[in-house]
C-alpha cells in the first residue's frame, strides 16, 4: 500500500514538472517523454544514452548541453559590426575597389603576389601550406583564413594590428611578402584606379612629382627604400600614408564580406533547440554527435573555442612544438608592443574612430606570463579546409592536433593552457567528425569568391 | 515493483531540474548572489545577474559593489562596470584610488584585457572599464582600494556558465 502511495506521488510529481515546463514552453507537448528522459539521462551523468536506445539515444541532451550547442551556432552570430576605424568599410564601392585590389598582383614589384597569393578562394581563404610562402621562401608563420576574420579584435596571430584595414598594409611591405612600398602602391593604385579610389575617398593627391615621392620608399628595414622615405617631408609622407591606409580600408571593405557559412552543425544545434531528436539523427551521425558532447564536455575546448565562430577572440600558449630549426617565436608577447606603436592603429590619425571607439586597443593587457609564446585561437569554422595547422603549421591534418591536445606537453617559455585530454582512439575520431561537420563554402556574394572579370 | 525506484529517481531529477541550471558559484565564501533572479542560460558563457553584492574588504575599511553596464555579462566582450565604494559606516567615499586585478585563478591566466578605472563619478561611484571574460567558468575581480590613508582590498568570486 505504502509503495503504491509513494508511487501514486512520483507519477503526480512527474505530471506536475512536466505541466510546468509545458506551460512554461521550456518543451513542447510533443517532446516532454523526451525531455523527461533527456533530463534522466544527464542527471545520471549519462553520455547520451540514457533510457533511449535506437538512433536517436546519442542526441539526448541536457537542458544546459542544448544552451552550449546553441550558443555555437551562427544563428547567435550578431550582424556583423561597423568598424569605426574605417569609415569606408561598409560602402559598395570600397569593396569593389578592395576586390580588384586582393586580386591584384600589380601591388607587389615583380607582379607575381596579391592578396590572394596566400589567401585563396578556393582553399577557404588560406593556401593549405605550413608556412606561408611566397618566391619560394617561406615566412615564419601559418596563412589563417580571413573568413569570418571581421569580427575580430586583433589581427595576425600574435594580433599585432586591431583592424582588418591595417593587417592589409603590413603584408605588402614585408620583404618576404608582397615585397612593395607604400609610395609604388600608392601610384599604382592611384594610375589604375583612381576615378574609383576618387570616388570613395575623395580627392587623391598628385604623386607625379618623382622627387617629392620617390618610386621605392616605406618605413621599412631596406636602407635604400627607409633613405627615400626619411628624406620626403613629412606632409608629402602623410600624403602616402593616407592613400595607402585607404588602399587598406578598401581591401578591407571587401574582406569583411567573406563570412562562414552555414555548416551542417547549424541546422543540427537549430534541432537541439527545440529538442528535435527525429532531426538530429537525420543531420549528425551517433559518432558526430558524440564528438559534440566530448567538444563541448569533457574535453573542455569550449573554454577557448566558444562562441559562433569557435574563438574567444583572445591569446594562449598550447604548449606548441617548434618547427625544425626555428627559433622561439613570441607571440602575444611582441605582437602587444607592435600593435600600441603602430602609426595606423585605432587610436592613430588615420583611424577614423574617436578614441571612445578604440576599447580594444585602450584597454590591451600589455603584462603577464600568460602572452609568452600565446597565439590568437583560431576559429573552427572550416577547420577541415584549412590543414595545416596552428600558427607555425606545425601539424599537418586534424589527427596531429588531436594528438597534440591528449598529451599537451608543457611549454617553456611561458606555460601551457591545456590540460592532456588522454582520449581515446575513438574519442578523437569522434572530436574530429564533429569538427567535420563545421565545414560550408564563405557566405558572401559569389563574385567575391573570385577575381573580378577583367582581372580573371 | 522494481520500476518504482526508477520513477522515484526520475521524479527527483525533473524536481532539480525544475531550477534554473544557474546556480551561485562554486566556489566558496564571498561568493556571488545573483540580485536580479535567475534566468534560462542560453548563452554558453554568461552571468544569470549583472551584478556583484556589496562586500567588505579584508580589513573592514570599506564596502564595495559593482553593477556591469552590460546586463547579461556575457563572454568575449568587453565592457564596463560602475563600482560604489562606502566607507565601513556607509558613507560614500569619493576620493578613492583603485587599483584592478584578476582573472581565472584555476586557468592561471588573467583578464584577457587590462581594465582600470577611468572615472570618478561622483557619490562614490567609480567607472570601471576594460572588463572582459573569454571564458566561462570561475573568475575573480580583486580591487585594492585606498583612501584617506588607509587601503584595503576586496575579491569578488564569480561564475560564467
Amino acid at each position: 500500500m505504502r509503495g503504491r502511495l509513494v508511487a501514486g506521488a512520483s507519477l503526480a510529481l512527474i505530471v506536475l514538472a512536466a505541466t510546468i515546463l509545458i506551460l512554461t514552453g521550456v518543451v513542447d507537448a510533443g517532446n516532454v517523454g523526451a525531455a523527461v528522459r533527456g533530463v534522466f539521462s544527464s542527471s545520471a551523468g549519462g553520455r547520451g544514452g540514457g533510457l533511449l536506445s535506437g538512433p536517436e539515444a546519442a542526441h539526448s541532451w541536457s537542458e544546459a548541453e542544448r544552451g552550449i550547442i546553441a550558443s555555437l551556432s551562427l544563428d547567435r552570430l550578431p550582424p556583423l559590426p561597423p568598424d569605426p576605424s574605417n569609415a569606408y568599410g561598409d560602402s559598395p564601392d570600397a569593396a569593389a575597389l578592395g576586390h580588384a585590389l586582393f586580386f591584384d598582383s600589380g601591388l607587389s614589384p615583380d607582379g607575381t603576389v596579391a592578396c590572394s597569393t596566400c589567401h585563396q578562394p578556393q582553399s577557404y581563404f588560406s593556401d593549405g601550406k605550413a608556412l606561408a610562402n611566397v618566391r619560394d621562401s617561406d615566412t615564419p608563420r601559418h596563412t589563417p583564413t580571413i573568413v569570418g576574420i571581421a569580427y575580430s579584435d586583433w589581427f595576425y596571430w600574435d594580433g599585432r594590428k586591431d583592424s582588418q584595414w591595417a593587417q592589409a598594409l603590413a603584408p605588402q611591405e614585408a620583404a618576404i611578402e608582397h615585397g612593395g612600398t607604400r609610395t609604388a602602391h600608392a601610384r599604382y593604385v592611384l594610375e589604375k584606379f583612381g576615378s574609383q579610389y576618387e570616388a570613395v575617398f575623395g580627392p587623391a593627391p598628385d604623386l607625379s612629382d618623382r622627387s617629392r615621392f620617390p618610386p621605392d620608399a616605406a618605413p621599412v628595414e631596406d636602407e635604400r627604400r627607409l633613405a627615400a622615405w626619411e628624406g620626403m617631408t613629412e606632409a608629402d609622407r602623410g600624403a602616402i600614408n593616407r592613400v595607402f591606409a585607404n588602399i587598406g580600408k578598401s581591401i578591407a571593405a571587401y574582406s569583411r564580406r567573406i563570412l562562414p557559412g552555414r555548416s551542417r552543425f547549424d541546422d543540427y544545434a537549430a534541432a537541439a533547440l527545440v529538442n528535435d531528436r527525429k532531426r538530429m539523427a537525420e543531420l549528425f551521425s551517433a559518432e558526430e554527435a558524440e564528438g559534440l558532447r566530448l567538444f563541448i564536455g569533457e574535453g573542455q575546448c569550449t573554454d577557448c573555442h566558444n562562441g559562433p565562430l569557435f574563438t574567444n577572440g583572445t591569446f594562449h600558449n598550447i604548449g606548441l612544438p617548434l618547427p625544425e630549426g626555428s627559433r622561439f617565436d613570441q607571440g602575444r608577447s611582441l605582437g602587444t608592443l607592435q600593435v600600441v606603436e603602430d602609426v595606423f592603429n585605432c587610436l592613430g590619425e588615420f583611424s577614423d574612430a574617436g578614441e571612445e571607439a578604440c576599447v580594444e586597443l585602450r584597454f590591451i593587457k600589455l603584462e603577464g606570463e600568460e602572452l609568452i609564446g600565446a597565439f590568437k585561437v583560431p576559429g573552427l569554422r572550416s577547420v577541415a579546409e584549412t590543414a595545416p595547422y596552428m600558427h607555425n603549421g606545425i601539424f599537418p591534418d586534424l589527427e596531429a592536433v588531436m594528438r597534440h591536445y591528449n598529451h599537451a606537453p608543457p611549454a617553456f617559455p611561458g606555460h601551457s593552457d591545456l590540460v592532456p585530454l588522454a582520449f581515446t582512439e575513438g574519442q578523437s575520431e569522434a572530436v574530429i567528425a564533429f569538427l567535420l561537420t563545421l565545414s560550408a563554402p564563405p557566405d558572401a556574394p559569389a563574385e567575391f569568391l573570385r577575381p573580378p572579370a577583367n582581372q580573371e | 515493483m522494481r520500476i518504482w525506484p526508477l520513477i522515484w529517481l526520475l521524479a527527483a531529477a525533473l524536481t532539480v531540474s525544475a531550477c534554473s541550471p544557474i546556480g551561485p558559484p562554486q566556489a566558496g565564501g564571498g561568493g556571488m548572489e545573483m540580485e536580479d533572479g535567475m534566468s534560462m542560460d542560453m548563452s554558453g558563457g554568461s552571468m544569470a545577474a549583472d551584478s556583484l553584492e556589496a562586500q567588505t574588504t579584508e580589513n573592514g575599511h570599506f564596502k564595495v559593489g559593482a553593477v556591469s553596464r552590460l546586463d547579461p555579462v556575457v563572454i568575449n566582450e568587453t565592457h564596463s562596470w560602475t563600482l560604489h565604494i562606502e566607507t565601513a559606516d556607509g558613507n560614500p567615499v569619493t576620493d578613492a584610488e583603485i587599483t584592478i586585478d584578476g582573472g581565472m585563478p584555476e586557468h592561471n591566466h588573467g583578464f584577457p584585457t587590462a581594465p582600470r578605472v577611468t572615472e570618478n563619478l561622483g557619490e562614490g561611484k567609480y567607472l570601471l572599464e576594460g572588463m572582459r571574460f573569454n571564458m566561462g567558468g570561475a573568475w575573480v575581480l580583486t580591487l585594492e582600494i585606498s583612501s584617506g590613508g588607509e587601503s584595503d582590498t576586496v575579491t569578488f568570486e564569480f561564475e560564467l556558465k
